[in-house]
C-alpha cells in the first residue's frame, strides 16, 4: 500500500510537472495574447524531434540545448510574421491560422521522419535507477525530467515577479495599452513572450521524447489535456498552471490505482441498487478505467463553478 | 477582401483539378486491384507500410508476366483515414473505377463496415460484383456471424492467435499469476474475454490475478499501471496492445525493472520492436505471428532483403499479403477470367503451398485461411534485427495449422 502511495505520488508528480512545461507556455501566451494556439502541442511535438535528430549528430545534451532554441526562434518568427498580420482579423482568424500550423507542423515531420515512431534514446548518463524501494526501480531519467520542471518553473517564476523584464510582461498582460503608452515596445514584449512559450514547449518536447514515443501524433496525444491544464489553472496565472497540472497529473495517476466502481460503492454500503441498462456501463466501470477521463471532467466542473480558474485573473 | 475570395477560389479549383487527374481512367487492359486502409491520420504508418506490401507485389507480379497470359495488375490506393463511413465512401468509389478485387487490414470495425457494404452492393448490382480480401483485421465474426461469400480472410483471428499464446504458456510450468491488461474497446475486449476462456481451457491451474481495461490511445504514462501489475503478483502479463499503448507500457517496465513475460498480439507493429529494445526486454517479450524475418525459408528470406533494399531498411511484415495475392492470382488464372464469383468459387477451399512452404487453406465454410503460428520472442543473438535495433523476432514456439483450426458458425449463401 505504502510503495502504491509512493510511487503514485511520484509518478504523478513528473507527469503533472512534465504537463506544467507544456503548459506554462500555452498559459503566457493565451493570457497575454488571447490567442489560443493550437499548434503549441504540435511545436512540442517538434521539439522532440529536433532533440532526437540532433541528439543523434551531437549527442543528447547539444540536442537538449539547442532545440528549444531552434523552436523558441520559430515560435518568434511565427509570431512576428504570422500572428501579427492576422491578428488585426480578430480572434477567430488567429485561431484558424494556429490550427492550420499545427497540421502544417506535423505533416512537414512526417514529411521529413517518416511516420515510424523514431528512437529517441535517454543518454547512458541517465540510463540508470535512481532509487529502489519495494523492489521497484525508480530511473534516474525521469528523477531529471522532474527537476527541470521543477527548475523551469522556479526560474520562470522570478523572472516573472522580480526582474524588470517580467514586471513589464505581467503589466502588458492586463493592461498592453498603457504599458504602450509608457513607451515599452509592446508588440516586441509579444515575439518574446510568444518565443519563450514556444521554447518551453521545445524544451518540453526534448526531454519528454525519450521518455514517451517520439511519433507525428504525439502532439494529438497530449494536446487535449493541454487547454484542460490552462483552463483549469486559470489564466494569466503561472502559479494556477503549477497548481492545475499537478492535480491533474495526482488525481489521474491515483485513479489509475482505483480498482472500483460505483457499483461496488454501492455495495460495500449494503445497497442492492438496479441500475437500469442504459447506465450499467457507467454504474460498473472502475475509477482506473475513468482515470483518463478525470481531467476533463475536473474542466467541466471548474468551468461551472468557477470560471475563472483556481487562480486565474482575467475574466475572458 | 474580394482579391483574397477570389484568390481562394482559383486556389482551391487548381487544387481540386490536381487532385482529380490520378484518378482519371488509366490503361484499359489492366484488371484494377484497390487497396483501402489509412494513408492519412494517425493509423497512416500501418496504411502506408502495407501499402508498400501491396504495391511491391503487384509489381513483381506484373514483372513476371501479369495473369491471364499478359493482363497487368493495376493497384489503386484509396484512404478510408482509419474511418468505417469513409471507408464506404471509398469503396464506391473503387468499385466505380472499376476495382474488382478490394484489399483491407487495419481495423476490425472497418471490416466489419466494409463487408457489410459489399455484401449488399454485390446483391444489388450483379453487373459490377467485387470480392473482399482482407489481411488485417482480426474479429472473429467476420467469419462467423458476419460471414459472407465475397470476404476471404487471410490472418487469423484474435481468437485463434491467443488460443496459439495460450497453448505456448501452456508449455511453461513456471507461469502461475496472469495479469491481463487491454485496451478498452473491441478488440482488447475480445482478447480480454477469450484469453480467460483459452487459459481456463488450458491451464486451470494458473491464477488470473488482475484483468485491466484502459482508454485507447489516451494513456500517456503506465507507470501506475505496472505498480499494480507488480503490486498483484503477476509474473507473465497477456495484452493485446498495440501502437503507442504497447511501446509505452513495455518502456514503463523497464524502467520499473519489472519482472515478468508478455505475450502480445502485437508486439511486431512499427514502434514496438524499439520499444522492447529501450526497455531491455531481452527474450521477454512474446508475440504471436504467422511469419517473421528469422523464419527459416529462402523465398521470404531474398523477399525481405529485396524489400528492405526498396524501402529504406523498413522490413516486411505480412506473409498473408503475399499470401493472398498469389492465391489470387492462381484463381484468376485458373478460372481464366477476373469474374467475381468464379474467382471467388476457385478461392473457397483452395490449398496452397505458401512463400514458406506451408500447407494453407481457404476453408470453403467460412472464407477463413487456415495456416500455422508462430510464438517468437523479441532477443538479441538473431541474424535478422528490426528496426536497427541489433534484435530480432526468435521462434520459440510452432503451432501447425491442425490444431489451430477453429469452429464456426457462419452460415453462407452462395451466388446462384
Amino acid at each position: 500500500m505504502s510503495e502504491l502511495i509512493v510511487f503514485s505520488t511520484l509518478n504523478g508528480l513528473q507527469y503533472g510537472l512534465l504537463l506544467f512545461l507544456l503548459a506554462s507556455g500555452l498559459t503566457l501566451i493565451f493570457s497575454m495574447m488571447g490567442v489560443l494556439n493550437f499548434a503549441h502541442a504540435s511545436l512540442y511535438m517538434l521539439g522532440a524531434y529536433l532533440g532526437y535528430q540532433i541528439s543523434r549528430w551531437l549527442g543528447f545534451w547539444v540536442g537538449l540545448l539547442l532545440a528549444p532554441l531552434i523552436v523558441g526562434v520559430m515560435g518568434a518568427l511565427i509570431e512576428r510574421f504570422g500572428l501579427r498580420h492576422v491578428h488585426r482579423h480578430g480572434h477567430v482568424a488567429e485561431l484558424l491560422f494556429t490550427f492550420g500550423l499545427a497540421y502544417l507542423i506535423e505533416e512537414m515531420v512526417v514529411m521529413i521522419w517518416g511516420r515510424i515512431p523514431v528512437s529517441y534514446q535517454i543518454p547512458n548518463m541517465l540510463d540508470f535507477p535512481a532509487f529502489t524501494l519495494w523492489s521497484t526501480s525508480y530511473p534516474a531519467y525521469r528523477v531529471f525530467m522532474l527537476l527541470v520542471s521543477m527548475a523551469i518553473f522556479l526560474g520562470l517564476f522570478f523572472a516573472l515577479t522580480r526582474s524588470r523584464i517580467g514586471l513589464i510582461v505581467q503589466a502588458s498582460l492586463t493592461q498592453p495599452k498603457m504599458v504602450s503608452m509608457l513607451g515599452h515596445n509592446v508588440p516586441l514584449v509579444f515575439m518574446a513572450v510568444f518565443g519563450v512559450g514556444s521554447a518551453l514547449a521545445g524544451l518540453a518536447g526534448a526531454i519528454a521524447g525519450p521518455a514517451l514515443v517520439t511519433q507525428p501524433n504525439m502532439a494529438a496525444h497530449l494536446g487535449p489535456l493541454l487547454f484542460v491544464v490552462v483552463v483549469l489553472g486559470g489564466l494569466g496565472s503561472l502559479t494556477g498552471a503549477l497548481m492545475s497540472s499537478l492535480l491533474i497529473g495526482l488525481v489521474q495517476t491515483f485513479a489509475i490505482a482505483g480498482d472500483f466502481s460505483l457499483s461496488d460503492i454501492a455495495r460495500g454500503a449494503g445497497l442492492s441498487m438496479n441500475v437500469p441498462e442504459v447506465l450499467s456501463e457507467l454504474w460498473n466501470a472502475t475509477l482506473a478505467q475513468l482515470a483518463p477521463v478525470l481531467p476533463y471532467l475536473l474542466l467541466v466542473l471548474m468551468l461551472i463553478f468557477r470560471p475563472a480558474g483556481l487562480m486565474g485573473s482575467r475574466e475572458s | 477582401m474580394t482579391n483574397s475570395i477570389s484568390f481562394i477560389r482559383r486556389g482551391l479549383l487548381i487544387t481540386a483539378g490536381l487532385l482529380a487527374s490520378p484518378i482519371m481512367a488509366l490503361a484499359q487492359d489492366t484488371i484494377k486491384v484497390a487497396y483501402i486502409d489509412p494513408l492519412s491520420g494517425s493509423a497512416a504508418v500501418t496504411g502506408e507500410h502495407g501499402a508498400r506490401h501491396f504495391r511491391y507485389l503487384i509489381d513483381k507480379v506484373n514483372s513476371a508476366g501479369g495473369v491471364l497470359g499478359g493482363k497487368k495488375l493495376e493497384l489503386v490506393l484509396f484512404d478510408n483515414k482509419g474511418a468505417p463511413q469513409e471507408t464506404l465512401v471509398q469503396a464506391q468509389k473503387a468499385i466505380d473505377s472499376g476495382a474488382k478485387f478490394i484489399f483491407q487490414g487495419f481495423g476490425s470495425n472497418v471490416a466489419l463496415a466494409l463487408t457489410d457494404f459489399l455484401a449488399k452492393h454485390n446483391e444489388r448490382n450483379p453487373n459490377s460484383r467485387v470480392l473482399y480480401l482482407s489481411y488485417g483485421p482480426m474479429d472473429p465474426a467476420l467469419t462467423n456471424e458476419k460471414c459472407n461469400f465475397w470476404h476471404y480472410r487471410f490472418e487469423s483471428d484474435s481468437n485463434v492467435k491467443i488460443s496459439a499464446l495460450v497453448e505456448f504458456m501452456k508449455s511453461q510450468p513456471a507461469l502461475k499469476n496472469v495479469y491481463l491488461i487491454n485496451q478498452d474497446y473491441s478488440f482488447g475486449q475480445s482478447v480480454r474475454a477469450e484469453a480467460r476462456k483459452k487459459l481456463l481451457d488450458k491451464r486451470p491451474d494458473i491464477n488470473i490475478v488482475g484483468d485491466e481495461l484502459h482508454p485507447l490511445l489516451k494513456v500517456n504514462d503506465f507507470a501506475p499501471y505496472i505498480a499494480k501489475i507488480r503490486a498483484s503478483g503477476a509474473d507473465s502479463v497477456i495484452t493485446g496492445n498495440w501502437g503507442a499503448d504497447l511501446s509505452l507500457l513495455l518502456k514503463a517496465a523497464g524502467d520499473a525493472g519489472l519482472k515478468a513475460q508478455w505475450y502480445t498480439i502485437y508486439g511486431g507493429l512499427a514502434g514496438s520492436p524499439t520499444a522492447i529494445k529501450q526497455a531491455g526486454l531481452d527474450g521477454q517479450v512474446f508475440q504471436v505471428v504467422n511469419w517473421h524475418a528469422n523464419v527459416p525459408g529462402a523465398e521470404m528470406q531474398v523477399l525481405n532483403a529485396d524489400f528492405r533494399k526498396q524501402y529504406n531498411e523498413q522490413g516486411w511484415w505480412y506473409l498473408q499479403a503475399k499470401t493472398s495475392v498469389d492465391m489470387l492470382v492462381q484463381a484468376i488464372n485458373k478460372v481464366g477470367i477476373a469474374d467475381a464469383v468464379k474467382v471467388g468459387l476457385a478461392l473457397e477451399g483452395m490449398r496452397y503451398k505458401n512463400a514458406i512452404g506451408a500447407d494453407v487453406l481457404m476453408r470453403k465454410e467460412d472464407h477463413q485461411l487456415i495456416q500455422g503460428l508462430y510464438v517468437a520472442s523479441f532477443s538479441s543473438g538473431v541474424p535478422i534485427d528490426e528496426e536497427r535495433t541489433g534484435w530480432g523476432w526468435k521462434t520459440v514456439a510452432t503451432i501447425p495449422a491442425s490444431s489451430l483450426t477453429p469452429t464456426t458458425t457462419c452460415r453462407m449463401t452462395r451466388p446462384e
